[in-house]
């Protein structure tokens, strides 16, 4: 589903390379967790898989389709393939949690009975329902996440990508967001999750992915936060 | 996209930046409203010139036994020389369209009422009037073609063309319009200027939006069309209401005159003929700002 090989990224005006390197196969309906420090490239690797930027050297395939060659028309269609969470949610404060997520579908141009259907469906999954009307600020920040993620799943992507989704919340509510994930992964969904969080790495023993500085320096099945000794 | 999802969303994004919209639409009317002036002004002049021109004569002034004119040195014009003249004009048909002979008799006549209040003819005798052949042509601005043919010709005092009198008016007028134009250019430029720089500030307040549409996989179409359709929402406002004050002015004001004097004016017909250009003009430049700046400014 998401292929590195030998991905290097330097960004423009920048000395040291963001990414350096990497190589990494992700399969189709895996869910791997993509750990290290702050700055080692987690979030430089999820905009190269959306092309937000291009590679400096090296080749990224995503649902098959090699991105250095992808005409710019075409990014567009790359991206309804993937779902995107962020740390900071990144919703539409006037606009109420219904509006928000099908918001995701109507610039897409979909009709009004499919967006009437699915949407709460995806809330209904994301346990929000009953809480359509409400606006973002009336929220707690796991509510607003789920918000996030329905938003991001609602139409169906075969990638989800989420960075650092727990990073604004506490543990309880943070191990429910990855349990939300999950429970996405077992729908089919590929799930890449850039995190901090040890505990909930610890305890879902998925497959660990580790940047150190640019570099891959981990990539292990059934994985923990911490390197193993 | 949904037409009344797109819609809904243009309502919400003029209503968010109600200030910056009307800031365009002012602008925009006046713009378009000098540049209206402009075009209007020209046509008036056009209009006041075929009026004009097709009354001017060139008159060709023969010469009376006492005339002072260096070619009238041999005295009054001869019967030979009139028929010549005349025979020379027939045959120079079909640029001349017309000649009249005006008598001694008949110029005294004219005179005597032309000026019958004025005291300054009152001594003058018709021997004292110069004969003249008035000569209507089919294209005024080719009157060269008589004074060359006929000045210093036997019996020939002078050729007058009336449309010397009408020019350096004209030239008033059409200077004044093309003041008006560049005027209009100066203020389109603000315009363009303007749209540019709001679509910016709103491309900037909306970047929560448009990622997110970015991210979703909207096509570039989609996340541009929002901005380009409430920038030519704005400036369709500004110019109905600038097409509207032409209208206005043009029936009331120009209707006032039109009324006292006797020139032929410009009418409503005429505002209605320049409006589609100057709507035309204003989408146009308007929706190629919004290309540029967006294509610049909004990340896809
Ligand atoms: N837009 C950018 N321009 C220049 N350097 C950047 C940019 N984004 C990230 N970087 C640099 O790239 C490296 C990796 O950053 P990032 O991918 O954000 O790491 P992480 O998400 O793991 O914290 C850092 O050294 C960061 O300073
Ligand atoms: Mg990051």
């Amino acid at each position: 589903m998401i292929r590195f090989e030998n991905v290097s990224k330097t960004y423009p005006r920048s000395s040291q390379p963001a990414l350096r390197g990497v190589s990494l196969d992700i399969e189709r309906g895996e869910f791997v967790f993509l750990v290290g420090q702050s700055g080692s490239g987690k979030s430089t690797l999820m905009r190269l898989i959306l092309r937000e930027e291009r590679v400096t050297s090296g080749n990224v395939l995503v649902a098959g389709r090699e991105l250095s060659t992808l005409p710019n028309r075409k990014v567009p269609e790359l991206r309804r393939e993937i779902g995107t969470v962020f740390q900071d949610f990144r919703l539409l404060p006037n606009k109420n949690v219904f509006q928000n997520v099908a918001f995701a579908l109507q610039v897409l141009g979909k009709p009004r009975h499919t967006i009437k259907a699915v949407v709460p469906e995806t809330l209904e999954m994301v346990g929000l329902d009953g809480k359509e009307n409400r606006l973002p600020h009336e929220l707690s920040g796991g509510e607003q996440q789920r918000v996030a993620i329905a938003r991001a799943f609602v139409n169906k992507p075969a990638i989800l990508l989420a960075d650092e989704p727990t990073g604004n919340l506490d543990p309880t509510t943070s191990l429910d967001i990855v349990r939300l994930l999950d429970r996405i992964n077992r729908t089919g969904t590929t799930i890449v999750m850039a995190t901090h969080d040890d505990e909930i790495v610890d305890q879902l023993r998925k497959r660990v992915v580790e940047l150190n500085n640019g570099e891959l320096i981990r990539d292990q099945h059934r994985g923990v936060y911490g390197a193993q000794r | 996209m949904r037409l009344q999802f797109i819609l809904s969303e243009i309502w919400i994004g003029l209503r968010r930046n109600l200030s910056m919209a009307t800031s365009v639409a002012l602008v925009t009317m006046v713009s378009v409203l000098f540049l209206g002036l402009g075009v209007l002004s020209q046509r008036q002049v056009d209009t006041m010139k075929d009026y004009w021109y097709d009354r001017v004569q060139v008159s060709i002034f023969l010469c009376t036994a006492k005339s002072d004119l260096p070619n009238c040195s041999a005295g009054a014009v001869t019967d030979a020389q009139r028929k010549a003249i005349r025979g020379q004009l027939d045959a120079m048909k079909p640029l001349v369209k017309s000649v009249f002979p005006e008598s001694q008799q008949q110029a005294y006549d004219r005179l005597k009422e032309q000026y019958k209040d004025s005291p300054s003819y009152r001594d003058i005798k018709p021997e004292q009037m110069p004969e003249s052949f008035r000569v209507q042509l089919s294209d005024p601005t080719k009157y060269d073609v008589i004074t060359s043919s006929f000045i210093g010709a036997p019996g020939v005092g002078d050729v007058q063309d009336q449309r010397r009198i009408l020019d350096p008016l004209f030239n008033v007028l059409r200077g004044l319009s093309y003041g008006a134009l560049s005027l209009a250019g100066l203020m389109v430029l603000c315009s363009v200027l303007l749209v540019a720089t709001t679509i910016r500030q709103t491309a900037f307040s909306r970047r929560r939006e448009t990622g997110i549409m970015r991210l979703v996989g909207a096509s570039a179409f989609i996340i541009q069309l929002p901005f380009i359709l409430e920038t030519l929402v704005a400036t369709m406002v500004g110019t109905a209401l600038a097409l509207g004050l032409l209208w206005a002015m043009v029936k009331y004001g120009i209707g006032y005159l039109a009324d006292k004097l006797p020139i032929n004016f410009i009418t409503t017909a005429d505002v209605l003929t320049v409006s589609p250009w100057l709507v035309a003009i204003a989408a146009g430049l308007a929706m190629l700002t919004a290309w540029f700046t967006l294509r610049r400014y909004l990340r896809v």
